[in-house]
């Protein structure tokens, strides 16, 4: 959005470099070694952490998210945005808890779930790709709107009582340590894994994010790809907003709320150019490990949340900030 | 163009009016002029952070710390009054504090070419925190604070209170800022085209700077106003209103792609806004409701804000260029 950006080129990548350098030097490999930092450091400073149940629950504080951010990150990289997630999320919650005062059964409860998530996505979609409007502006507008009905339905009050099957969804395990969250994530992983980096969709997504008009005339269809983004978008929120409303066990207007932050978060963290073209689901996935793991030992040593949103924030802008800080201290030297 | 727009504000006027009509029908005391200027007095806030929220606006940034730069200034300007410090202090503090705290937003912009939306997402997380180091999650309420500091803004000055003379005030000064100043044409020239107005000789990051500093000063006066008039403070004051002060902007006619709008387009938005917010618990309706009202009215709005930008051609030029 920034005016001035417009000057400056795009960096190409130097295919020059062999792909191992590459791989060394790239902000993935980066990420990993901080991953790994982290971790120790957790393990000398509570006698705690290494406790494999322990690490276990540690999970959730990503799991949720991480859903959203891997589609979320094909959205950034194809130059869009969508900060109406957490909206979402909060829709679909009250709807499964009005499908739960009609009586409906555990099945009833993820499609209902899923629905409105995929229904409000599209709704985000046909605003931005049908009648062409801003994505800021428009999951601004939605991410009111949306959230807005949940306060209608509800009010100050809240739906409990869910089925007692729905709470293996956010409860329960697969196997031993492993969480059907932590299962339904890593496989998600996989498959957006797949989506964004082998198939022409994914390549779609890249050729948009770069130049979307250069997409358009070399014969992709732009607004399409962009609708499935959106739809997504909202489907992983839905599914996100299933596994969460499980977990709780309630729903309030204000669940989940502020998760769009650290879902763009996670997504900039993981190397994701915020104006679209670059990024990688590993590295969000990598991104997602560092704040879970960060925010995990900050909970073992009793820091407020709300310290940790500060955190949040400061990782979000440090991570952009710092490397164009060093650029331009590079440039400034040679 | 400016045709069009004039029509645009009329259009707007003219809804503010009927939406009144409308209620005054069923609810005459709503048009006593006593309430009306209780409804303006209310939505006095409103204003003048979509003057500010405006300015970054055509510069094509956006604030969301906006209402985060609020509740810090008023949570500190509180604390200095339980502290003692005299109201003569308070205020510039305030003031200052927030074209701080808007200085570190247009930096990152400026100096980092940073996203202004990502930038502004993560201050307004962060400034919130700050509150909440600052006062130990603690309330400042009615008791601590000195009976000058609360009684200012409702102050009586020819009827009207001081909350809404500040507002009047901003309009004003806005009005000759935007309109007649080399600063607000370069805010159109920065938001409009920025490849031309370098070659006017404008500099585009210290024109988005400035904006943000105008943003954050506003929102500092502004916190201390909301804090002494609703004489309490704690991290969750004005919690949400920069979603409100952007849904002012976008009803008001200013195009998120930045270099259209005007003060008087602001000053309507946020008005109907207003006047929504003050009908819905006259005429029974659940105040629950606003949250989606306001909503609908971004999405309605930039939907029209489109289809009237789109018959320029601006939007094709602004993607052309827009690639890099």
């Amino acid at each position: 959005m920034s005016g001035a950006s417009v000057a400056k080129g795009r960096h190409l990548p130097n295919s020059l470099t062999s792909p191992a350098a590459r791989m060394v030097k790239s902000w993935e490999s980066l990420l990993l070694v901080v991953v790994v930092v982290i971790f120790i450091v957790n393990s000398f400073a509570s006698p705690y952490f290494l406790d494999p149940w322990n690490l276990s629950d540690a999970t959730y504080n990503f799991t949720e998210k991480l859903m959203i951010a891997f589609a979320m990150a094909p959205l950034i990289i194809a130059g869009e945005i969508d900060l109406s997630v957490a909206s979402i999320m909060a829709l679909a919650s009250t709807a499964m808890g009005y499908a739960v005062t009609q009586g409906a059964g555990t099945p009833e409860l993820v499609g209902v779930g899923v629905t409105v998530g995929l229904l409000c996505g599209v709704f985000n979609a046909v605003l931005v790709t049908g009648i062409g409007l801003p994505s800021i502006v428009v999951t601004i507008g939605t991410m009111s709107l949306f959230r807005g009905i949940s306060y209608i339905v509800l009010g100050d009050k809240a739906y409990t009582g869910y089925p007692a099957g729905f709470a293996y969804f956010g409860q329960g395990y697969v196997w031993y340590v492993f969480s059907f969250e932590l299962i339904l994530v890593a496989l998600l992983a996989v498959a957006f894994g797949v989506l964004l980096h082998r198939t022409n969709f994914g390549r779609a997504v890249y050729a948009i994010g770069n130049n979307a008009t250069a997409a358009l005339f070399s014969g992709i269809r732009v607004g399409r790809v962009k609708f499935i983004l959106f739809l997504l978008t909202g489907v992983m929120s839905g599914v996100a907003s299933v596994c969460l409303t499980s977990r709780l066990g309630s729903t309030r207007p204000s669940i989940a709320l502020g998760t769009e932050l650290e879902v763009v978060t996670m997504v900039v963290l993981g190397g994701v150019n915020i104006l679209g073209g670059s990024g990688t689901i590993p590295g969000v996935v990598l991104a997602a490990l560092v704040m879970g793991l960060v925010t995990f030992g900050f909970g073992l040593l009793n820091v407020p949340g709300i310290v940790m949103s500060i955190f949040i924030g400061l990782l979000l802008i440090g991570v952009i900030a710092l490397p164009r800080l060093w650029a331009q201290f590079r440039a400034r030297r040679g | 163009m400016s045709r069009m727009l004039k029509s645009r504000e009329a259009l707007l006027a003219l809804a503010i009016l009927v939406l009144i009509g409308l209620i005054a029908t069923r609810f005459p005391e709503f048009v006593a002029p006593s309430n009306l200027a209780n409804v303006f007095n209310d939505t006095a806030p409103l204003i003048i952070l979509a003057l500010a929220q405006m300015v970054v606006i055509l510069t094509k940034c956006i604030d969301l710390s906006i209402a985060a730069t609020l509740a810090l200034c008023g949570m500190v300007a509180a604390m200095l009054d339980v502290a003692g410090v005299p109201m003569v202090v308070i205020l510039p503090v305030a003031m200052a504090l927030g074209a701080c705290l808007g200085a570190v937003n247009g930096l990152l912009v400026w100096k980092l070419n940073i996203p202004p939306i990502v930038v502004t997402l993560g201050t307004m997380t962060i400034y919130r925190g700050i509150i909440f180091l600052i006062s130990g999650g603690k309330w400042i309420n009615d008791q601590q604070m000195s009976p000058l500091f609360k009684s200012l803004p409702r102050a009586d000055i020819l009827g009207l209170p001081v909350l809404s003379w500040c507002a009047i005030a901003v309009v004003a000064i806005f009005a000759v800022l935007v309109g007649r100043t080399a600063l607000g044409r370069s805010f159109f020239a920065v938001g409009g085209n920025a490849h031309a107005a370098v070659y006017t000789g404008i500099n585009v990051g210290r024109t988005q700077f400035a904006a943000f500093v105008l943003s954050g000063t506003l929102a500092g006066l502004v916190g201390y106003l909301w804090v002494a008039r609703y004489a309490v403070a704690y991290v969750d004051i004005a919690s949400g209103f920069e979603l409100d002060v952007v849904a002012a902007c976008v009803i008001g006619g200013i195009s998120i792609a930045g270099g259209v709008g005007s003060v008087g387009g602001a000053l309507l938005g946020a008005l109907f806004l207003g006047v929504i917010k003050n009908a819905l618990p006259v005429i029974g309706i659940s105040p629950f409701w606003q949250m989606a009202i306001s909503g609908t009215a971004i999405i309605l709005a930039i939907a029209v804000n489109a289809t009237e930008g789109r018959s320029r051609g601006r939007v094709i030029l602004k993607s052309a260029e827009h690639v890099a």
